[in-house]
């Protein structure tokens, strides 16, 4: 029964993804809304979670739907920590509808049922939350990013809603995305230093390559952020980086 | 207890009126104190009312006090002078304090105006409840509707922009084109909002030195601008030059040393005083009159939607003060219900004393006591409630003579002159 806790979630993410949609008319209720759910959403993810840690005897996220399962929840996670103000709810329109979709998909790819276990070992446990971590904070910076580009466009063109329905500050949203992604940096660092710890040199395959490309690239947006590629550039690249992310890494790591 | 409320208010006295009938906070305070027990005097720029409260006469002592400060305007203000009581003054008064009688639905100000009124009106108990519950509905609306949220005017829509731009704005610098009353107007705007004015540039540097003086900044001539573009966050621009003063070629020149931070032109002026072609450059953003007036137009349709939800607000508010007014009629009947009750117990442990060891005595005085508290909680909740209906003060007649309560305290009272 506790299985079925992803559905109470899916509801609630659902409904925040929508709530959020309705905020864009204007502050008030849909935003309050869409915050419960969030919040309502990840606690019974949450308890599903732990549901899952508790039934299993190894390290229940290790297929590419629990991975996707454990990801989503680190993505929302890391979101309530902003979502929750009013400043920085509009990010959740980033956030949320494609947080609904993953779990949906982690749903019917059996990543959310009890009493599956597919790897074991402390240290493999910490690789793969360490590195989910790093992306659902990666995740978190391309929303911001897409809401910078956004934003820039309202202001851009002169848009008449643009002091009615608030998006985040322009810079602020550039900052934040930046230190999103020194973040993410370090903890896909550890994660990686976690997971070589295991590997032999025939373990090398095209996701750990697409991994160190993405690190790679993400560290470059830093470097070249110190040279004036700030706002619209870092924006693109930052986009560009979670392509690899969202497309490539998955595509590599689980069809290999 | 009867409120009542006499005004006049810029829905219908014309400004010269209004001026007459105006006081200010000393004068205020001084009417508050000699119109009676309890009265607050509101006097703002957009009205002036007299919140009253006695049971007899107070409209006419109110309408008599407009009257007499109105002078040579007396005759025209019988025309315009409005009389409200009770809940409808309630509500008149929640309205004003949430900002929705003002010119500009939601305006901040007013809340304030509210406050120091009450602050110095001679309050009592009746009055400090309404105003005190004035200023919660006015934080009430500010906090849970966006009525308050958008600006209503040009300099502050420019401001607001900068700040969807970059956020609080506490360090940034601006750059102020032109001398003139608009130039320092949205210069204000943004100092309010924490921003640093870095410079004003104007043709005439004796202008522009003046206005410099007053916003703490430097004055420099307008040919040194395309160097204080470098380092500038917002430049408001309002000149009377009859062409562009900056040109998109100095802008794109300044923005290598910028960095990539964005910048922000407001161009006040017509004719324009920035290059359109600004806004088409990577970071810059540029607004003229036109894009600000469209923006503040959207906002204040949007205050006024907001100020449908309000208004519901409010009425909500003036609902539940009218029950706690009314609940005041029934008040004095409930106490009297209470004591006739804790007599009859006294007297009847009083005479059973004598038969009861002490702790028997005090186990039936606790006995009784629930009895009683339990007895009178039914009919105290209800008649509260009745109290706020229509027949409520019936409900208090009915008790005060199926319980002889007016009749017992006659007799008391007769017996204690005896």
């Amino acid at each position: 029964m506790a299985e079925l806790l992803v559905v109470p979630a899916l509801i609630a993410y659902g409904e925040a993804a929508f709530a959020y949609a309705g905020e864009l008319r204007g502050p008030g209720l849909a935003g309050r809304l869409a915050t419960w759910g969030v919040r309502l959403g990840w606690l019974a993810q949450t308890a599903l979670l732990v549901g899952q840690a508790v039934s299993a005897e190894g390290f229940p996220w290790g297929t590419w739907a629990g991975s996707l399962n454990l990801f989503v929840w680190l993505v929302v996670g890391a979101y309530l920590i902003w979502g929750c103000t009013p400043r920085y709810r509009l990010l959740g329109l980033a956030v949320m509808p494609p947080a609904a979709l993953l779990l949906a998909l982690a749903w019917l790819g059996g990543g959310t049922g009890f009493g599956e276990d597919t790897a074991s070992g402390a240290v493999l446990a910490l690789h793969v939350g360490l590195m989910l971590a790093g992306f659902a904070g990666l995740t978190l910076a391309a929303g911001m990013a897409a809401l910078y580009l956004w934003q820039e466009r309202r202001l851009k063109r002169h848009e008449r809603r643009v002091l009615r329905v608030r998006f985040p500050p322009l810079e602020s949203l550039d900052h934040l995305a930046a230190r999103a992604v020194v973040a993410s940096l370090v903890v896909l660092a550890l994660g990686i230093g976690a997971g070589a710890s295991r590997v032999e040199r025939e373990d090398f395959d095209a996701a750990m390559v697409v991994t160190f490309g993405i690190v790679a690239l993400y560290a470059a947006l830093l470097v070249l952020r110190h040279e004036g590629w700030r706002g619209r550039r870092s924006a693109l690249l930052n986009l560009a980086g979670f392509a690899l992310v969202a497309v490539v890494l998955p595509l590599t790591h689980f069809a290999g | 207890m009867k409120l009542t409320l006499v005004g006049v208010s810029h829905h219908d006295a014309p400004i010269e009126l209004r001026e007459r009938v105006a006081l200010d906070g000393g004068a205020a305070a001084a009417l508050a104190g000699r119109l009676g027990t309890e009265s607050v005097v509101l006097s703002t720029c957009n009205r002036t009312e007299l919140y009253l409260v006695r049971e007899e006469h107070a409209e006419d002592v109110a309408v008599g006090t407009l009257t007499e400060l109105a002078g040579e305007g007396a005759a025209e203000l019988s025309g315009v002078v409005y009389r409200l009581r009770d809940e409808a003054a309630a509500l008149h008064l929640f309205r004003v304090a949430a900002g929705l009688d003002s010119l500009v639905p939601g305006e901040g100000e007013i809340l304030g105006q509210v406050r120091s009124a009450y602050e110095a009106g001679a309050t009592g108990s009746f009055l400090d409840r309404l105003f005190r519950q004035a200023l919660h509905v006015g934080r009430r609306v500010r906090v849970e509707t966006a009525i308050a949220e958008s600006p209503a005017s040009v300099p502050s829509a420019a401001a607001a922009l900068a700040q969807q731009v970059f956020g609080e704005l506490g360090g940034r610098r601006v750059l102020i084109l032109g001398a003139g009353k608009t130039s320092e107007s949205a210069a204000r705007n943004l100092v309010s909002r924490g921003a640093t004015i870095a410079a004003v540039a104007n043709r005439t540097l004796a202008h522009g030195e003046e206005l410099a003086r007053k916003l703490g900044a430097e004055a420099i001539e307008l040919d040194r601008v395309s160097a204080e573009l470098g380092t500038a966050d917002v430049v408001i621009s309002s000149t009377s030059a009859p062409g562009y003063i900056l040109a998109r070629d100095t802008v794109a020149a300044a923005l290598r040393a910028r960095r990539g931070r964005p910048l922000l032109l407001v161009d006040l002026a017509v004719p324009r005083d920035l290059d359109p072609r600004i806004n088409d450059l990577e970071g810059c953003f540029l607004y003229d009159v036109d894009d600000l007036e469209a923006v503040v137009a959207e906002t204040l349709s949007g205050r006024r939607s907001e100020a449908a939800r309000a208004e519901r607000l409010v009425a909500a508010e003036a609902a539940r003060f009218r029950e706690w007014q009314a609940a005041l009629d029934v008040v004095p009947t409930i106490a009297s219900l209470r004591a006739l009750a804790e007599e009859i117990r006294d007297r009847e442990l009083e005479r059973a004393g004598s038969r009861l060891s002490e702790r028997e005595r005090r186990q039936v005085e606790s006995v009784t006591s629930q009895i009683v508290a339990k007895l009178l909680h039914l009919p105290t909740i209800r008649m509260k409630e009745a109290a706020a209906a229509a027949d409520g003060v019936v409900y208090a007649h009915v008790v005060r003579h199926l319980f002889g309560l007016g009749e017992r305290s006659a007799e008391r009272a007769e017996e204690e002159r005896k």
